[in-house]
């Protein structure tokens, strides 16, 4: 319970810093270029068969049905609404939080950290709040990626490999999917993006007790993260099958 | 610098308690203790890194402990510390480490940061390892290199944690001497946290000794050094003999075993000359060897001051 608290005033305080001049504009740049060449590669890596195990699952089915056309909707459905944020929240807090939090960690453990806060800089604004923006917009634009892999991997299993057409797979988008499905995706990354940052860079601060301790705040941080991010994913989707009316209902 | 009541706890494991003190201005001060009884926790808690339970800390007519965070801040401008391994920032090379205070604080332009930092790398030596990155420098050189940063904001206390550890006998002695030429140059307050004994009788102007949970004395380099209370002594002079023991200190069994056997602590050592800068000229805080001695009526050990 302390611990919670604790995480909640460190959240209070970096929200606070977020506004606070002189922004660190440098080493947001620096850490949005890293975690993107930590997260990029492995995302786009399991979308696709991602994309490509809905089309196999759905492809048998769908044909016995004489529904096949429908493919490219499922497709959509199932990559841009769940996968697509899912797969973000999985790396974002695989790669790029646990790259964070270890980073962080070390950092503490040497008394870098204790250092800085003697030289009069706050590491909350100078490192944690860089961190925390730039998982937030690498999110963003990773749950885009991962939605445009998986739904050409899906087309490509779809077209490629089933015999599907690729006009209709195509021409179904529209059928079941609506604008407002990525703009909840990609506000789900946002958050999920927002939450693995601020995990792994209050575990990293408070790591403690040597290169063991390093560890063991990047394993809990992954943990605890895939926890969070799924629990949230399932609120936010809950509120937005209340406040975005569905097609076909 | 005047330090009142300080307290300190770790959940129920008390560190130290009601330390008092006072660091005279622009002298150096080291404070002794035996492994373990909390001189870096004190160090850090002075800094403001870590809160004590009570007590108060006056700097320049603020109390730190009662500051609020970003306050805090700003009075740890006037510090300058140097940490165990030098605490360098392990993704930027020796002279951007120094640099980063400047950059961070101030609006200078680069070419006004570059002469600061070359002549805080010209003070500890070490032009020419500019582009090094800290782990491919020694130990010595990173307590260096950190020094020079902590320099760089030209402090006016400058707190040392064990500057001595891990290095060999020769770069512990230049390292003194750095210290002592340093305190001659900039006139700050220096504070020395070490369990170095050899450091703690030549470098500084005072002496503090931690022991047991409280500041067991605090004084003139000289009281110290000629001090026949036990726990001094047997510290000052590496004896074996005393209330200190291998663990913390000795419990009434062992001290009783110890009086029955007849073993005494051997006559103090005479008191070595203080180390002075080299440059030949005084320091400011400098002492004429041997006057507080002489003052307070105390004879000094036999062949002291030569």
């Amino acid at each position: 319970m302390r611990t919670v608290g604790e995480f909640l005033i460190f959240c209070g305080h970096t929200l606070r810093a977020v506004f606070r001049r002189p922004w660190q504009l440098r080493e947001f740049v620096q850490q949005a270029w890293f975690i993107s060449s930590v997260s990029i590669a492995p995302a786009a890596l399991v979308s696709i068969p991602f994309g490509a195990v809905i089309a196999l699952q759905l492809g048998s089915l769908v044909r016995q049905l004489g529904a096949q056309s429908f493919t490219g909707a499922a497709s959509v459905l199932a990559v841009v609404r769940e996968a697509g944020p899912i797969v973000t929240a999985l790396i974002i807090a695989g790669a790029g939080g646990s790259a964070i939090c270890a980073d962080l960690g070390a950092r503490k453990i040497r008394e870098e950290l204790d250092a800085m806060r003697v030289l009069g800089i706050d590491p909350v604004q100078r490192l944690v709040v860089p961190r925390v923006v730039a998982s937030m917009l690498v999110a963003v634009l990773l749950n885009g990626v991962v939605s445009v892999v998986g739904v050409s991997g899906g087309y490509f299993f779809n077209v490629v490999m089933q015999g599907g057409t690729p006009g209709a797979y195509l021409a179904s988008f529209q059928a079941l999917g609506q604008l407002p499905d990525l703009v909840s995706g990609e506000l789900k990354a946002l958050v999920f993006g927002m939450v693995a940052a601020l995990v792994a860079t209050y575990l990293g601060l408070n790591a403690k007790g040597g290169p063991k301790g390093v560890g063991d705040a990047v394993n809990q941080s992954v943990v605890i993260t895939f926890m969070l991010l799924f629990a949230i994913n399932f609120i936010l989707t809950a509120i937005y099958f209340q406040v975005v009316p569905q097609k076909g209902s | 610098m005047h330090v009142e009541g300080l307290t300190k706890s770790f959940g129920r494991a008390p560190v130290w308690s009601d330390v008092s003190l006072t660091l005279p201005e622009g002298e150096i001060s080291v404070l002794l203790g035996p492994s373990g009884t909390g001189k870096s926790v004190f160090l850090k808690t002075l800094v403001g890194l870590l809160r004590p339970d009570r007590g108060a800390i006056w700097i320049e007519g603020q109390d730190l402990v009662r500051l609020k965070e970003r306050e805090l801040y700003e009075v740890r401008k006037l510090f300058g510390v140097l940490f165990q391994d030098g605490a360098l920032f392990g993704s930027m090379n020796v002279y951007d480490n120094v640099a980063f205070p400047l950059r961070e604080h101030t609006t200078m332009s680069e070419a006004q940061v570059r002469k600061i930092v070359n002549e805080k790398l010209d003070m500890v030596g070490l032009i020419g390892a500019e582009s090094k990155l800290p782990g491919e420098i020694s130990g010595g050189m990173r307590k260096r290199a950190g020094l020079a940063r902590a320099l760089v904001l030209d402090p006016q206390i400058v707190l040392f944690d064990e500057p001595d550890s891990g290095l060999d006998p020769v770069r512990t002695a230049y390292l003194n001497q750095l210290i002592v030429d340093l305190n001659q140059q900039l006139d700050a307050t220096f504070l020395i946290v070490t369990h170095d004994i050899n450091t703690a009788r030549t470098v500084p102007d005072n002496i503090g000794l931690i022991y047991h949970g409280h500041l067991a004395m605090f004084g003139p380099r000289e009281m110290l050094l000629s001090s026949t209370e036990p726990v001094v002594a047997q510290f000052l002079n590496a004896q074996r003999i005393g209330p200190i023991g291998m663990t913390e200190e000795k419990d009434a069994d062992e001290l009783a075993a110890e009086a029955r056997s007849g073993v005494k602590l051997p006559p103090l050592p005479p008191i070595p000359r203080q180390l002075k800068p080299s440059n030949g000229l005084r320091r400011r805080a400098e002492r004429v060897a041997g006057e507080w001695c002489y003052v307070n009526g105390v004879t000094p050990p036999p062949g002291s001051f030569q």
